[in-house]
């Protein structure tokens, strides 16, 4: 227990609270935590200036050969934050963001008679979707009703889901995708004033989880259940709903990313989304989620998928040997947690 | 070295320390006399904690000193010599659950066999050894785990004394014990304190220092007030003395109205049981009614309010205001007017990191906009009201409860159970841990809200909580042996909660 006391706040009944002065300064700290990624941002920017003046800085350059290769890796951490955020693990959402596309695609496009298939192409996007949420219900079954470890079970499902790509897409890649389906030809080229439209979906998608999360009862529930679970449940929160529906949103939008790699390479490959988890974790913890739970903002996590972007693009820029490309931006992450736990001065959970 | 015997075990000279603009200790002072037992009593929030992390050596005051012995305090660093002249024993354990108690003794300097390596057998003879020299009755293979508070605590003590330091620190060692374990270690520290040892004893439990403390220090508002033999310090001038001014001990509800016979009940169970912890328990609970539930730990008296609360499954019927509730669903007691303090507000009473705000208005997130939207504007004027209303002593509503005192993130949790104006209030140790001045105004909240026209099931070990009620239950193992109105006698009370008074039902 805290024995210590606010000078703001002295113990004495006759005089009541102030109300005022540090709550200001307190919200002030907050949304710096939140922008505590700017700094290292713009000085990557200035250094991506350096090697490539000409270009570096133009807004096609930053758009197209920058954050359009972060889009699907800003969803897929965007769930992964929600179910960081409410107290569990998620490893499954990389597999997820290959299999999603793979099934719809393969119900679509697929040399098979089963169920009924071929489908007509628009199922494409509700198909990616439902499947899925349908492996959020699983693991939400799993992680809820039957009180396993998020990690393994999530561990389990990666694995086992990843098998299933195989099968179905049998090694091999299935390709020329946007000539074929209209939807993931949108997905992949279309412009709404001129910016790509995977952009704007990620913004979109971060626009209303800001507000989901900071504005709504269920929003304040994940924060509540990820801080502690039991103070939630004697408050009449229902916790394992809050825990279930937060997988089931999470398996949806890696699906909806997985879709928009398809899309931006015409094609689902038999590994695709392989690895991605880990860079998924890293932008996550940059971007000051915890892995504690109930700590974090969405706005630090998309500034955390920013940075890794910048970073990743800059050493290409700067002639880093693509054999030595991996080892280069693991040290980078690293330096950037470090500088990350600096900032925030609050010891990494 | 001039005799030792003398020379203070520990001083603390004018300790001051602050954590950014929060001032933990301005003049902290302490003298602690070899052999004797040393009380260190203060509300929450005086600076006893800080005080105990500096003469720990795990703060560095910004100024002042310590000595041991009449020597300067070793350099921070060096954990190896101040373990060698204090200990801590904290209420939360410091043991590794998972490893035995003799590993736990001998943690980083287990006894060494052939070819270096560990061995167990001397681990487990070095172990015996300590034990029995202090009369520590624990078999040294037990899992730290599985050892009860109080077995803990000698191990503890046992561990702290095997590293040469003949001075120990006790963080309200009695705070989870029960009666009889309470008189066990007292027993036991009279024994050590023979052999010896000296203690600092901290407690909010007055009565406890009278019995067996020699010297008493208090602490206020982070300074060194007053140092005295405990017999010249009576019962009233040590209270005046924690809080200031003369202000007695808990007042509160000495002049409450009695219920009258025709009032409505709020609160009816009928043969309400918790599976294999209580028998089936009958109970009304009339509109202006506080009822007390008193018992020891194992009576399963917790338990039967997390099952009335819908935290636990059940059988019988509950009704509120005649309307029969859901079992085992906290949304559906909420709904039905039921409003609820938990029996440990760092458990399950609060989320730390979230704010004053967010926290008060947990129950009623329905309420704070349309459709599921929580609006903060009315979240926060909501929560300026609770704070406004419960006294919480807070910089706002945006303050995360995690960084208030005791008594005042419990007022936050007291705030959150009336959060939806229920018709019936089931507090569980709506008071433990918290200082006088707040556990006058929580009682304080029960007495008025009751007044207004709730009723009050209020489960509780303190006789203050229990003085408030209009009624006492007693439970012990699961049933109700006994029932009280107004003026009860305590020595009769506390015979039947230990289970040896006469049955009265």
């Amino acid at each position: 227990m805290s024995e210590t006391l606010a000078v703001g706040a002295p113990e004495s009944p006759q005089r009541p609270p102030r109300p005022t002065g540090r709550p200001s300064n307190r919200l002030r700290l907050a949304r710096l935590r939140d922008l505590a990624l700017v700094p290292p941002i713009i000085a990557l920017l200035i250094y991506g200036y350096t090697l490539k003046p000409d270009v570096f800085l133009t807004k096609s350059y930053l758009v197209d050969t920058v954050l359009k290769y972060q889009t699907e890796l800003a969803l897929v951490v965007l769930a992964e934050a929600l179910v960081l955020i409410v107290g569990k693990f998620d490893l499954s959402l990389e597999s997820v963001v290959g299999i999603a596309p793979a099934v719809a695609v393969f119900l679509v496009v697929g040399q098979t008679s089963m169920l009924g298939a071929p489908w007509p192409t628009w199922t494409v996007l509700p198909v990616a979707l439902a499947f899925g949420a349908l492996i959020g219900v699983f693991n939400g079954l799993l992680v809820v009703r039957f009180k396993l470890s998020a990690f393994i079970v999530t561990l389990a499902m990666l694995i086992a889901l990843r098998g299933l790509q195989l099968a179905i897409v049998g090694g091999a890649t299935i390709s020329n995708l946007a000539n074929r389906i209209p939807t993931i030809d949108n997905l992949g080229s279309l412009r709404i004033l001129t910016i790509p439209l995977s952009i704007w979906i990620v913004v979109l998608a971060f626009a209303v989880g800001v507000v989901v999360l900071g504005y709504t009862r269920f929003g304040r529930s994940i924060y509540a259940v990820g801080g502690n679970p039991d103070a939630a449940r004697a408050a009449g929160i229902r916790v394992e709903r809050v825990i279930w529906v937060t997988f089931i949103v999470a398996g949806a939008l890696a699906a909806l990313a997985g879709l928009m790699l398809s899309a931006r390479l015409g094609s689902v490959a038999a590994n695709q989304g392989n690895g991605m988890i880990f860079t998924v974790f890293a932008a996550a913890v940059i971007g000051g989620i915890s892995l504690d739970g109930g700590k974090g903002s969405l706005v630090g996590a998309l500034t955390g998928v920013v940075l890794l972007g910048l970073i990743q693009n800059v050493l290409t820029l700067a002639q880093v040997k693509p054999d030595q490309i991996q080892a280069v931006n693991g040290l980078v992450i690293l330096v950037a947690l470090v500088l990350a736990r600096l900032t925030s001065g609050k010891a990494q959970d | 070295m001039v005799d030792d015997e003398s020379r203070p075990v520990v001083e603390a000279i004018g300790i001051a320390k602050r954590f950014g603009p929060t001032v933990a200790l301005a003049d902290g002072s302490l003298t602690v006399l070899p052999g004797e037992t040393h009380a260190l009593v203060g509300r929450n929030g005086a600076g006893k904690s800080t005080l105990v992390g500096v003469l720990t050596g795990l703060l560095k005051p910004d100024a002042g000193q310590v000595r041991f012995a009449g020597r300067p305090a070793p350099p921070l660093g060096d954990r190896v010599a101040w373990r060698r002249q204090v200990a801590c024993v904290y209420q939360k354990p410091s043991v590794v659950g998972e490893l035995s108690v003799a590993e736990n003794l001998f943690l980083d300097r287990q006894p060494r066999g052939r070819f270096g390596l560990l061995s167990r057998s001397r681990l487990r003879r070095a172990a015996t050894d300590l034990l029995e020299s202090w009369s520590v009755p624990v078999d040294p293979a037990t899992p730290a785990k599985e050892l009860t508070v109080e077995q803990r605590q000698l191990v503890e003590i046992a561990g702290a004394l095997s590293h040469g330091a003949r001075f120990v620190i006790l963080d309200e060692p009695t705070a989870q014990l029960e009666a009889r374990a309470i008189a066990r270690l007292f027993d036991r520290l009279t024994g050590l304190q023979q052999q010896g040892v000296t203690f600092l004893f901290i407690s909010h439990h007055l009565p406890e220092i009278y019995e067996i403390c020699q010297r008493v220090t208090v602490f206020r508002d982070a300074r060194h007030i007053v140092t005295a033999p405990v017999a010249e310090l009576d019962h009233a001038r040590l209270v005046e003395a924690m809080i200031g001014d003369a202000h007695g001990l808990v007042q509160v509800g000495q002049d409450r109205p009695p219920v009258p016979d025709e009032a409505e009940p709020v609160l009816t169970l009928d043969a309400v049981g918790v599976p294999d912890v209580t028998e089936p328990i009958d109970l009304t609970i009339r509109r202006g009614e506080i009822v007390g539930v008193a018992g020891s730990a194992a009576s399963g008296k917790r338990q039967f309010a997390e099952a009335v609360v819908g935290l636990r499954p059940r059988t019988g019927q509950v009704r509120v205001a005649g309307v029969t509730v859901k079992p085992a669903s906290v949304p559906a007691a909420l709904r039905a007017g039921i409003g609820y303090l938990p029996a440990d507000r760092n458990a399950d009473g609060f989320v730390p990191g979230l704010s004053v705000a967010e926290n008060a208005t947990m129950t009623v997130a329905d309420r704070l906009g349309p459709a599921g939207v929580v609006l903060p504007k009315r979240r926060d004027a909501r929560g300026r009201q609770a704070i406004a209303d419960l006294d919480v002593h807070t910089a706002g509503p945006h303050q995360p409860v995690g960084e208030l005192s005791g008594g005042n993130a419990q007022k936050v949790v007291m705030a959150r159970a009336l959060a939806r104006d229920p018709r019936i209030l089931v507090l569980v140790h709506p008071t433990v841990g918290v200082d006088v001045r707040s556990k006058e105004s929580l009682l304080g909240v029960v007495d008025a809200e009751t007044r207004a026209g709730r009723g009050a099931l209020l489960v509780s070990d303190e006789l203050d909580d229990l003085r408030v009620c209009d009624r006492v239950v007693v439970m012990v193992a699961g049933r109700v042996v006994a029932e009280h109105g107004r003026g009860w006698d305590e020595a009769t009370l506390v015979a039947e909660i230990e289970g040896i008074g006469e049955k009265h039902v």
